[in-house]
């Protein structure tokens, strides 16, 4: 008995799509082979709602939101929680915030309780949202000491210059201190809804009745007066490449990134980025980026380049981790390989083996209920159609050199980048 | 549906496990050297790990750069581990693909190059990587802890190595490492997917039964003698952040104390997953959680207990909350560490430990690839019935046996407390 390549992705055949009246849509398709079942999805109370002075307010939100309930203390939610081996979490990105949880499917209604009870009726007690404070400051006092984490930040802060993606979600300390108990109340009040929520469930159980359990847990959550995402503003390109050093003392190795702007998700240009970024930094060990930096130079474990496309503006960047000596070394070997890459684009061979690859490695990307649910709320967010992962094979097919070396130079301008480092 | 499992043993002494499992077109494929960190004496620390490398980097058949991107040609996932007590090849290929893995596995056992350019540009590259790991405050800790908790045993070094040897370790000391531990009758070979046993069986012999046998390799026998008094110890280094690691002394995966060590580990500290590609759950109701962050001493706190050849150490970490002292963290510790000796703990804790286990052992079993781990991960230091077995000898331990074990295991002076002290080294 053998499995079947195809019949494994999901497809419109196997993904259950309902939305309820409330606005929540809900994705469902279930895999019996192990006891268990994961949820996961988004709602529209990202970053972006932020003021500047309280940067950091949606993640405090959506962290302190397990803190305590109507129903339920902080205690309560995790002891009900962990005594089953389950888990569920939130996170917050720009655009939305997001949960996490998984359970055995025997405890699937449990956790969809806990989500709406943390959703729908959270009471922000005063003393645990004061803990998480100190928490989120020793957060960010580690994150100073990080030079992955900084090169990062100093990395957005060029390139998505006066654009809200410029801002770390987490804040900073002094916009994390600003924040009070009222302003979570308030943030939640105006912002949480379940207009634009989704909701994935993938594991041992049925689509109808992971719908069931979504409507009993949800289906009465109405809220009056949802706020709608601000729209974003236009990108300020750059005009000339734009270098930054964030000096780190005491540490052993500084982090580099180079980059530049990148597609959004929906742009025709995704798929040829896509592909043009594994050959430059990922197929294979790392791509070519990987070859010079650290298999013919030896100068860092890591090297590789990727791409970042969501519902914005995205980002093109390659990343390394080298001795401070090294930084200009790198900086140069990066330089020429980014050159070759937009004065002559790629070869036949490289496409091939790329296309290759992503073919190939899809089943691997989707073999866990995660992976599932990722790609379920991945199709919905930047509505690919319920029969994308079957189409798959023939958008990855239809990309040219020429495709690739379009869009290379339509977003890598060798003279208008941006370079960071982190580090002595 | 009852998975079938195939164990076979070749005439090379290749150990063969196989686990047929239909529920998508993946094969992974595991190769196990019980090879690591333990094996290795002062002068050539990080060895083995090296050797690691150099094992991407190419045979007559397989130069480098023909590998990796004939695995990621056809979509598949491959990577290595090294351990203190194995070193671990992996690949995770569609199943249709998977013999391009069992003919580099099989050719890379005895035929890798070694060629010295390679070992000169990798040097830099692992010692690279230990420059990146010494960003960390707690790999910082952690290492210095080590060092101080084995002065016998091999386990006193860490995996990566010490940077002096990184820089004089020449091409002879890697090769003839490689040679001594890379024979078919010191691995494992386990593969988990969709395949028909029989015909796996069939290709794995034609491939790695004419490897012949080498000598058995001696490992180092030094037992680490008892610690007879608490070391406590400082690191240094920049930041604003202080941690505390507790290291105790922690038995052998194969001894029975194991288990009842492993539920006082869940209910302490929330259960350590042993499991490396599926993540664990929230601590926020272990005893360490409510009385160390609850109450603000920390600002988290976790437990790890890891499945060894050889004792090696349980280790908490705390992170230090900003308005406290790292004194004043160590002793609620030491007052919730009393609790577990002094009173025993409740039938609803225990029951609870064992659900958790479950459950990550049920989250697990979701992936192809960690199924093959744990087809091989568990010969490394017992057989795999001791993971099919796992969950039965979590289930008959009583509250007495975690007390007997605290008792025995969590003694002051058997252990190792370490300081991250930061200098606030803010430029």
């Amino acid at each position: 008995m053998t499995a079947n390549r195809v019949n494994s992705l999901p497809g419109p055949d196997d993904i259950h799509r309902e939305v309820l009246p409330n606005g929540i849509t809900v994705l469902a398709r279930p895999n019996f082979n192990s006891p268990s079942a994961v949820i996961t999805g988004y709602f529209e109370a990202g970053a972006l709602f932020d003021p500047d002075e309280k940067l950091g307010l949606a993640e405090y939100t959506t962290i302190a939101l397990m803190r305590g309930t109507k129903k339920r203390t902080f205690d309560e939610i995790y002891h009900a929680l962990e005594s089953v081996g389950a888990s569920l979490g939130f996170n917050t990105g720009v655009h939305k915030s997001g949960f996490n949880g998984r359970s055995l499917s025997e405890d699937l209604p449990l956790l969809l309780d806990l989500l709406s009870e943390a959703l729908t009726m959270p009471v922000f007690p005063k003393s645990e949202i004061e803990k998480l404070g100190a928490q989120l400051l020793t957060g960010l006092a580690i994150r100073a000491e990080d030079t992955g984490d900084m090169a990062s930040m100093v990395f957005d802060k060029i390139v998505f210059k006066d654009h809200p993606y410029s801002r770390p979600e987490d804040g900073y300390p002094e916009t994390i201190q600003n924040i009070k108990r009222n302003d979570l109340v308030k943030f939640h009040r105006e912002h949480y809804g379940p207009r634009g929520m989704v909701i994935a469930i993938v594991g041992a159980v049925k689509p109808e009745d992971a719908v069931r359990q979504v409507k009993r847990a949800l289906d009465g959550w109405q809220v009056k007066g949802q706020k709608e995402i601000p729209e974003l503003p236009a990108l300020k390109a750059l005009k000339k490449t734009v270098s930054r050093h964030h000096r780190i003392a005491g540490k052993s190795q500084s982090d580099l990134i180079i980059g530049t702007n990148g597609p959004m998700r929906r742009d025709p240009e995704f798929m040829p980025a896509s592909i043009g970024n594994n050959i430059l930094g990922q197929f294979g060990m790392m791509g070519r980026i990987g070859d010079v930096v650290r298999e013919k130079s030896g100068l860092a474990y890591y090297a590789y380049s990727s791409l970042s496309a969501g519902l914005g503006p995205g980002s093109w960047e390659v990343n390394a981790g080298v001795n401070p000596q090294n930084v200009k070394k790198a900086s140069d070997l990066i330089m020429d390989e980014l050159k070759r890459f937009v004065q002559e684009g790629v070869t036949p061979d490289e496409l091939a083996d790329t296309k290759a690859n992503f073919i190939g490695r899809l089943p691997l990307s989707l073999e866990s209920n995660g992976g599932v649910a990722n790609a379920l709320l991945n199709i919905e967010r930047h509505n690919l159609g319920l029969d994308y992962y079957r189409r798959y094979e023939g958008l990855v097919d239809e990309v040219t050199a020429e495709d690739v070396l379009n869009t290379a130079r339509k977003f890598i301008d060798l003279d208008k980048l941006a370079i960071a480092v982190a580090g002595p | 549906m009852k998975d079938t499992l195939t164990q076979t043993t070749l005439s090379n002494g290749l150990k063969v496990l196989l686990k047929e499992v239909h529920t998508a077109p993946i094969i992974s494929s595991w190769l196990w050297y019980r090879v690591g960190s333990r094996d290795e004496v002062q002068g050539r620390t990080g060895v083995s790990h090296w050797v690691e490398h150099m094992q991407f980097k190419g045979t007559e058949q397989f130069p480098a750069h023909i590998l990796d991107k004939a695995i990621s040609r056809e979509g598949g996932s491959w990577n290595a581990f090294t351990y203190i007590d194995w070193t671990a090849y992996f690949e995770t290929m569609p199943a249709d693909k998977i013999d391009l893995a069992l003919r580099l596995e099989s050719d890379r056992m005895l035929n890798s190059r070694f060629l010295p350019d390679e070992v000169t540009s990798e040097r830099t590259v692992i010692i690279s990587e230990r420059e990146g790991s010494e960003n960390e405050p707690l790999f910082l800790l952690g290492e210095a802890i080590q060092q101080t908790a084995f002065r016998i045993h091999p386990y006193h070094h860490e995996v990566i190595g010490d940077m002096a040897d990184l820089h004089s370790m020449t091409r002879e000391d890697l090769y003839n490492h490689y040679r001594a531990f890379y024979v078919p009758n010191n691995a494992v070979m386990a593969v988990a997917g969709d395949f028909d046993s029989q015909s796996m069986l069939a290709r794995i012999g034609e491939l790695f039964g004419p490897i012949p046998a080498g000598s058995d390799p001696a490992h180092l026998a030094r037992p680490e003698p008892p610690q007879n008094g608490e070391v406590r110890l400082s690191v240094e280094g920049p930041g604003a952040t202080s941690y505390v690691q507790v290291c105790y002394r922690f038995p052998s995966a194969s001894h029975p104390d194991f288990f009842p060590l492993t539920v006082l580990d869940s209910l302490l500290a929330g259960p350590s997953n042993l499991n490396m590609f599926s993540g664990g759950i929230s601590n926020k109701t272990s005893r360490l959680y409510r009385a160390l962050v609850d109450k603000e001493y920390v600002v988290s706190v976790h437990g790890g207990a890891q499945a060894t050849i050889d004792p090696f150490m349980y280790t908490i970490t705390m992170t230090v909350h900003p308005k406290r002292k790292s004194e004043e963290a160590l002793a609620a510790l030491d007052r919730e560490i009393q609790r577990v000796k002094d009173e025993k703990v409740t039938k609803e804790e225990i029951t609870r430990a064992i659900k958790q286990a479950r459950a990550l052992f049920a989250y697990g079993s979701e992936n192809i690839t960690n199924q093959g781990f744990w087809l091989g991960y568990a010969e490394m230091f017992a057989d795999y019935s001791w993971f099919e077995t796992y969950l039965d000898k979590l289930s008959v331990v009583t509250a007495k046996d975690i007390q007997r074990v605290a008792n025995e295991y969590f003694k002051p002076q058997s252990r190792v407390v370490g300081t991250y002290v930061p200098r606030e080294g803010k430029s």
